[in-house]
């Protein structure tokens, strides 16, 4: 087995150090190291998003980005989207619209939605559909949840 | 996952000697959105995973009048098309890089990485192809230079010989009254293989009405990414006109050579490439004109 590497990195804009093979994903690292079980796997080949969050502020696959990789950069997950005073006006509004079933993709749609809204404030529900293509729901059939990003976006900034 | 070591190059030499000591034991990780899922599901081996993200030459993003387009192998899709300066001078190959994958995949996917995965059916290569892009190959040997319609020599398999690494992309500067333009035809709206795919590109005369050069390359329709030679040459000194258009749409048809696969049928491919390449050509007319 190849040795164990020394791996530092931010998470959720905290200091993190880490050990990991070469071989395990960030998704691993996350969930079976860091106990961030947040992101989630679906599919585990970049098809269905679940595992989504930011490296470096761009939205990425956790499970096509090698735990080693992190060295040195920021990672958000699902679990640095809320902040001390509550939820992200995101998680606030999928639960008001109901935005979810099973909940698997969930964390996906809205660190993905959060990246979106990050670089376009109001974007229009195309740009919400073109943008969110990338993130699979097999029960929702994405009305509701296209709608709970519409809503968070006209939420004052303020609040995000 | 199969066990690997790891190494992040951080020079062009480091990451050759890396390749030419390992040999096929060794793969190249840049966005890493076709080779993990490859090394995970065993399609691919490998005791050395080399990250050349770090290494700066392949980091190179740099677009002048001048000079053209020289686009580092590491380059990620996002960073190509969130570019003005490019987006407004290769919009063929904006076209190519906006619809690989969903956002996620695009953040790490990179043009060079799609070159070297070497698949028939790649999205940016009959891009490149139209718009006559050079490789840059940095190996033991030093470095050389081959067409991006030589580098793909059969599925998964690419001109790259031991210890050799793709370095950069060079995209010649776009001339006055020339214009480019990709398309594919997949059955989703997003997210999806091409079932064909065309790139074409086309020069104009002074008055716009005639055509002086063009070039026109097919994907998914032959074992590598095919430029079809022939089909933008029979344009040369012939009228802008649907006729001429659909005459080398034509010849570009009759050069695939499809298969019937879970995508589709070889008789849809063949008719596809027809209709593709009319509207790759006609995409083309229009930018050169000076429409979008």
């Amino acid at each position: 087995m190849s040795k164990k590497v020394h791996v530092q990195t931010r998470i959720n804009g905290e200091e993190v150090e880490f050990l990991c093979e070469p071989r395990q994903s960030l998704l691993e690292v996350l969930r079976d190291e860091l106990g961030l079980t947040g992101s989630k796997e679906g599919c585990n080949n970049g098809n269905c998003g679940a595992c989504n969050v930011l490296l470096n502020g761009r939205l990425v696959n956790a499970c096509l980005v090698l735990g080693v990789e992190v060295q040195g950069r920021e990672v958000t997950t699902i679990e640095g989207i809320a902040s001390p005073e509550g939820l992200h006006p995101l998680q606030q509004k999928f639960l008001e619209h109901a935005a979810l079933q099973c909940g698997v993709c969930t964390p996906g749609f809205i660190v993905a939605a959060r990246a979106l809204l990050d670089k376009t404030p109001r974007p229009t529900e195309g740009q919400v559909r073109h943008w969110l293509a990338g993130n699979l729901c097999r029960c929702t059939g994405y009305d509701k949840i296209v709608r709970a990003v519409l809503d968070a976006a006209t939420v004052k900034k303020g609040k995000r | 996952m199969q066990d690997f070591d790891y190494v992040s190059a951080k020079t062009l030499k480091e990451a050759v000697s890396l390749l030419n000591r390992h040999g096929d034991q060794a793969c190249v990780l840049s966005g890493g959105t076709d080779i993990l899922v490859q090394l995970r599901e065993g399609r691919r081996k490998a005791r050395l995973v080399v990250d050349i993200k770090g290494i700066p030459q392949l980091n190179q993003l740099s677009c002048t009048k001048a000079k053209g387009l020289t686009l580092g192998a590491a380059v990620p899709c996002c960073q190509i098309y969130e570019d003005k300066t490019i987006a407004k001078a290769y919009p063929g190959l904006i076209d190519a890089v906006s619809l690989i994958g969903g956002i996620q995949i695009q953040g790490r996917a990179t043009v060079g990485g799609n070159l070297c995965n070497a698949s028939p059916a790649a999205d940016t290569i009959p891009a490149l192809i139209a718009l006559g892009a050079v490789c840059t190959i940095a190996g033991p040997k030093g470095t050389r230079k081959v067409r991006v319609e030589d580098f793909c020599v059969a599925p998964g398999r690419t001109a790259l010989k031991k210890g050799e690494l793709l370095v950069s992309i060079h995209l010649p500067p776009p001339k006055p009254r020339s214009g480019a333009y990709f398309l594919r035809f997949i059955p989703r709206n997003e997210m999806d293989i091409a079932v064909v795919n065309a790139g074409a590109s086309v020069l104009l005369d002074a008055r716009k009405q005639t055509f002086v050069s063009a070039r026109i390359a097919l994907g998914a329709v032959a074992p590598t990414p095919l430029f079809i030679p022939e089909a933008g040459e029979a344009l040369v000194g012939k009228s802008v006109s649907d006729g001429a258009v659909s005459e080398a749409a034509e010849i570009a048809k009759a050069a695939a050579r499809p298969i019937s696969d879970m995508r589709g049928a070889a008789e849809q491919r063949r008719h596809l490439c027809g209709v593709l390449a009319r509207r790759a050509l006609q995409g083309a007319i229009q930018r050169a004109k000076g429409g979008n």
